[in-house]
């Protein structure tokens, strides 16, 4: 039955390679209102090719989408290119040989000098091949406070996470959530590794989530990240939302000061028509540390033997790595072009902020590069757990120290 | 068989006797929780936003609309599909169909063996079975996808059929095994002595007899298909997804705010399949699960 | 009612062909699928599989990992109440409310369909209804407050403490009704005498259930135990939809935690171990009990 339904599709498909006219089915998980704008861009410009984009959007978080996404790989029935945030995520999958590798359309357009930072090349590329497309960079590392929210209370939009701090209880006494918070492992974790890199610094950062020493992680500066989490968590008391563009919103509609989110809920700001700098201000690093880490979104194309379809795939590769492409994307998606050699000065405050980090190179690798799904699924299920409940600081950074020891 | 509609308990001695009030009130007060979502899920789904916000989740509207209905229906997006529920709506109907019809036909010969033709071994598969009915799904979700891709019917509607038929046999088998040894042993014996074989008896004796029990399993599978989540998100592609699946991914693909009453709207059209079965069947589904589940 | 007199002599192969050819479906289920791939599972449970199943054995650590995990305590502790709650209740008020409509009273089957028609929906639908209804800024807490009390205070599902208790309605609203209808069916089968008989001695309403009534309906009660029991451990769907597992990870579920270890954190061997783990619990409840009711006793 398989065998007849390959025949009869690649019988269709040869006499529509002639037309250049190839369906792709293409899985990701971006469905939020800035998101989907940013992904018709993709389709539109793939369309553009003569080939079809059949959109395969799994509502939810990567956490929802990926169990998804891997169990159609291995299962045989793959789509024709997927989302995933590269890193370690497909390593596996690579070695399986279920991923198609790209390395000679890569040499052919010359990605090692265009792709900027070239960590993210790096990020897709396993012994020598390249198997994946970046497509954006993305950072978590920012605060997005609401101008409104502090107008109401009468102070100055702080400059920094301690000026925040400071502020919380005369926005509480106005009613007003301090931070927006998603009840989500993920965002809880985001938040946390963003305080770290505020709170703990650089190099702190580095020995724990690069190098895995568990001894930072129960030294004195992670204790202070703990006890600063602890704090934050009080501020996030009143938001009880789940969804991460819930608690965007909570902050575009003036309920809730500011929210630790990545650079993606900038897509949330321009869909509702808000314009940075007057009616919100973005601070990388949470203003004190300016640094950003540079994971991000790419697209694999698990092999599909039919030559049409491959055809395709490489097309797509090719479309979603394009200048054109990459500026129409992430002007919509709020974040940074995975080239440097492409003019992005219609870009708004918040990403030139990120655009001029990104060409100082104060860059972080992302935590998808460091650590294994499981680790961070740990950790997740950790942040989560302390954020809703009363847990001590202490308590946590111990269990914390207890995941980085016996991390791969 | 026991006319199963005949209330048997005590009768009540007077109609207004203080047991009396109590009974109807006790039943009146459990009737309200028990409908109270459903009218609050219709009430919200004809509501306005603005009238949600303010206003209290148990007022009838003020003003109806039917605008949540239609996007809910046709217009909710998931991505940059905005087809709403309506393409859901038929693969449900398309991965219903044949997986009611082969589970049912498969669990009745099954339960109809077990009855009537036991083999040795016979109760030791059956008790395997029966215990499979308890086994997690999680536990054999991923040994399924090796299966089913061996097979070459991962990501197809096929294959979920067939997990369907698989998951469904235990419930059903035990359904069919118990009504069928229910059925007089005189008339079993008088058709081996007339000299009908296995399906001889099954299609011109048991089949016919037992139109109630089939009743029963078809609702059973049709509701328990029909609200299938974790299967048609694992072995199908976004392409097939089920109704189910969509309206969990309509609902949690937030652009901007809420619209409860979207969600509420596309709660209920996801519902509508089985409580219109369920409630133009009642009657017919009482009286099956008591010829059958009862003899236990 | 034994059926074994009559396949009496059941010897040879090829005695029963028929019933035994139409029994190859339900045999390949249990051999391949339900032993099989049970066998399967465990087998992995003691590899260090990662995102594809690989046999490095790696003995109990992933045993000792699950079980020094808090989110997994956490699945066992909300499994376990909400378990030995929702068998309580379901058949409490499944068997009230059989008995109370078994009592002549106008209107049965308007009751009798209010109650029961929960079960025809999913999960899915009636998690994201409870959501709705417990939402704290527009469902009940919101309405009470409304008419005046203002402190009243009623939002299980952003509480840790009682979210459980929170699933635990939305799941009793969904699954009494079954319950109701089977012992309805099975007070109907109970013979009229038996009330005469108990009204002539001078035997209370109340007592004649219990004494009476109920001991009668045993199998009854066995298939009630065994469908509320087979939905407990499954349960997932309603959890995914209603409060997916949080506020933080509160409300997890033991089911909830393998699918989450074996795609998401792509620890496949993590997943099996919890999922062995479900395994063997319900192995030890049940295997006494499925001999008891379909192995030994039926042979006679």
């Amino acid at each position: 039955m398989k065998t007849m339904t390959h025949l009869l599709a690649s019988a269709a498909l040869v006499g529509a390679t002639a037309a250049h006219a190839t369906d792709l089915e293409v899985t990701h998980w971006w469905t939020s209102g800035g998101e989907a704008a940013a992904v018709a861009e993709f389709a539109k410009a793939f369309d553009a090719t003569g080939n079809t984009w059949v959109d395969g959007a799994i509502a939810g978080s990567g956490g929802t989408a990926r169990p998804i996404i891997i169990s159609r790989i291995l299962g045989g029935d793959p789509m024709g290119a997927t989302q995933l945030n590269h890193g370690r995520q497909a390593e596996e999958l690579i070695e399986a040989g279920l991923m198609t590798d790209l390395t000679e359309l890569a040499e052919a357009q010359g990605w090692k000098d265009i792709v900027n930072p070239p960590s993210l090349l790096d990020a897709c590329t396993l012994d020598g091949r390249v198997y994946c497309v970046p497509v954006n960079i993305h950072s978590g590392q920012w605060i997005w406070l609401s101008h409104g929210a502090f107008e109401k209370v009468g102070l100055d939009v702080p400059a920094d996470w301690n000026e925040f701090v400071a502020a919380a209880p005369k926005l509480e006494e106005a009613g007003i959530t301090p931070l927006a918070m998603g009840q989500q492992g993920w965002q809880q974790n985001l938040a946390f590794g963003t305080i770290t890199i505020a709170i703990a610094g650089i190099d702190a950062w580095r020995e724990v989530s690069v190098e895995r020493n568990a001894d930072t992680a129960a030294g004195p500066a992670y204790k202070a990240v703990f006890e600063a989490v602890a704090n934050a968590r009080e501020l996030a008391r009143n938001s009880n939302v789940q969804d991460w563009n819930l608690a965007t919103n909570l902050v575009i509609t003036d309920q809730a000061a500011g929210q630790i989110m990545g650079d993606w809920a900038q897509g949330e700001f321009q869909v509702a028509g808000e314009v940075a700098g007057v009616d919100y201000t973005c601070l990388p690093g949470l203003g004190v540390n300016e640094v950003l880490d540079t994971g991000g979104d790419a697209f694999y194309f698990p092999v599909i033997d039919d030559e049409a379809t491959k055809k395709a795939q490489m097309e797509l590769a090719s479309t979603l790595i394009s200048p054109e492409v990459q500026v129409a994307f992430n002007l919509k998606k709020g974040s940074l072009p995975v080239r440097g050699d492409i003019d992005m000065s219609s870009a708004n405050d918040c990403m030139q902020k990120g655009l001029s980090i990104l060409a100082d190179g104060n860059i972080l690798p992302s935590g998808d590069m460091n650590l294994t799904a499981d680790t961070q699924t740990q950790i997740e299920d950790l942040m989560a757990e302390f954020w809703t409940s009363d847990m001590s600081a202490a308590d946590a950074q111990a269990r914390y120290v207890d995941i980085i020891a016996s991390a791969e | 068989m026991v006319d199963a509609v005949t209330p048997r308990g005590p009768k009540p001695r007077r109609r207004f006797s203080r047991a009396n009030v109590m009974l109807y009130g006790t039943l009146i007060v459990v009737a309200a929780y028990y409908a109270l979502p459903l009218y609050v899920m219709i009430v919200t789904s004809l509501k306005g936003m603005p009238e949600i916000r303010l206003g209290n989740i148990f007022s009838p509207p003020v003003e109806i609309t039917y605008q949540p209905w239609v996007k809910a229906w046709a217009e909710a997006c998931t991505g940059i599909n905005c087809e709403g529920l309506s393409r859901g709506f038929w693969n449900s109907v398309q991965i219903l169909i044949p997986s009611v019809i082969l589970s049912i036909a498969i669990a009745s010969v099954n339960g109809y063996a077990l009855a009537n033709w036991k083999f040795k071994g016979s109760e030791v598969f059956f008790t395997i079975l029966i215990v499979g009915a308890f086994i997690p799904y999680q536990v054999m979700l991923y040994p399924l996808v090796i299966i089913l891709r061996e097979l070459g019917l991962y990501g197809n509607v096929w294959g979920l059929v067939l997990v369907h038929t698989v998951f469904g046999m235990p419930i059903l088998t035990l359904l069919f095994r118990n009504y069928f040894t229910s059925v007089p042993e005189e008339l079993f014996k008088a058709a081996r002595v007339d000299g009908a074989g296995f399906w001889g008896i099954y299609f011109r004796i048991m089949l016919p007899m037992s139109l109630p029990i089939f009743v029963v399993a078809i609702i059973l599978q049709v509701t328990g298909i029909w609200n299938d989540f974790l299967f048609g998100v694992i072995y199908t592609k976004p392409a097939d997804y089920p109704m189910t699946v969509q309206l969990n991914n309509i609902v949690n693909s937030v652009q901007g705010i809420k619209e409860y009453n979207v969600n509420m709207a596309a709660t209920l059209l996801t519902g509508l399949v089985p409580l219109i079965i369920y409630f133009a069947s009642g009657k017919l589904f009482v009286r099956g699960i008591a010829a059958g589940a009862v003899k236990g | 009612m034994s059926s074994s007199s009559k396949s009496r002599k059941p010897s040879g192969l090829f005695r029963n062909m028929s019933a035994k050819i139409a029994s190859v479906p339900m045999v390949l289920t249990a051999l391949v699928v339900f032993v099989g791939g049970t066998a399967w599972t465990v087998l992995y449970s003691f590899t260090s599989s990662k995102l594809l199943p690989k046999l490095n054995f790696v003995g109990l650590d992933q045993y000792e990992r699950l079980w020094s995990t808090r989110r997994w305590i956490i699945s066992i502790e909300n499994l376990a109440v909400y378990g030995f709650f929702s068998m309580i209740f379901t058949l409490v008020i499944g068997f009230t409310l059989a008995a109370m409509l078994d009592r002549k009273i106008r209107g049965e089957s308007i009751f009798r369909t209010i109650f029961l028609y929960p079960f025809a929906l999913s999960f899915v639908v009636t998690g994201l209804a409870w959501q709705w209804i417990l939402n704290p800024d527009l469902g009940i807490q919101n309405v009470v407050r409304q008419m005046g009390w203002e402190s009243f205070t009623f939002n299980p599902l952003n509480d840790p403490d009682i979210v459980i208790y929170g699933i635990l309605i939305a799941g009793l609203w969904q699954g009494t009704g079954l319950i109701m209808v089977i012992m309805l069916a099975g007070l109907r089968g109970i013979d009229e005498d038996i009330w005469k008989a108990a009204r002539v001695d001078g035997i209370g309403t109340v007592k004649t259930y219990i004494r009476v009534i109920i001991p009668m309906m045993r199998p009854v009660f066995v298939t009630a135990l065994v469908l509320i029991a087979s939905g407990i451990i499954k349960i997932y769907d309603l959890v995914v939809a209603q409060t997916n597992g949080g506020p933080g990870i509160a409300s997890e579920v033991p089911a909830k935690y393998v699918i989450n270890y074996m795609f998401r954190a792509q620890n496949l061997a993590q997943g099996f171990a919890a999922s062995t783990m479900m395994l063997l619990s319900v192995v030890i409840i049940l295997i006494p009990w499925a001999y008891l009711e379909f192995g030994g006793k039926k042979r006679g």
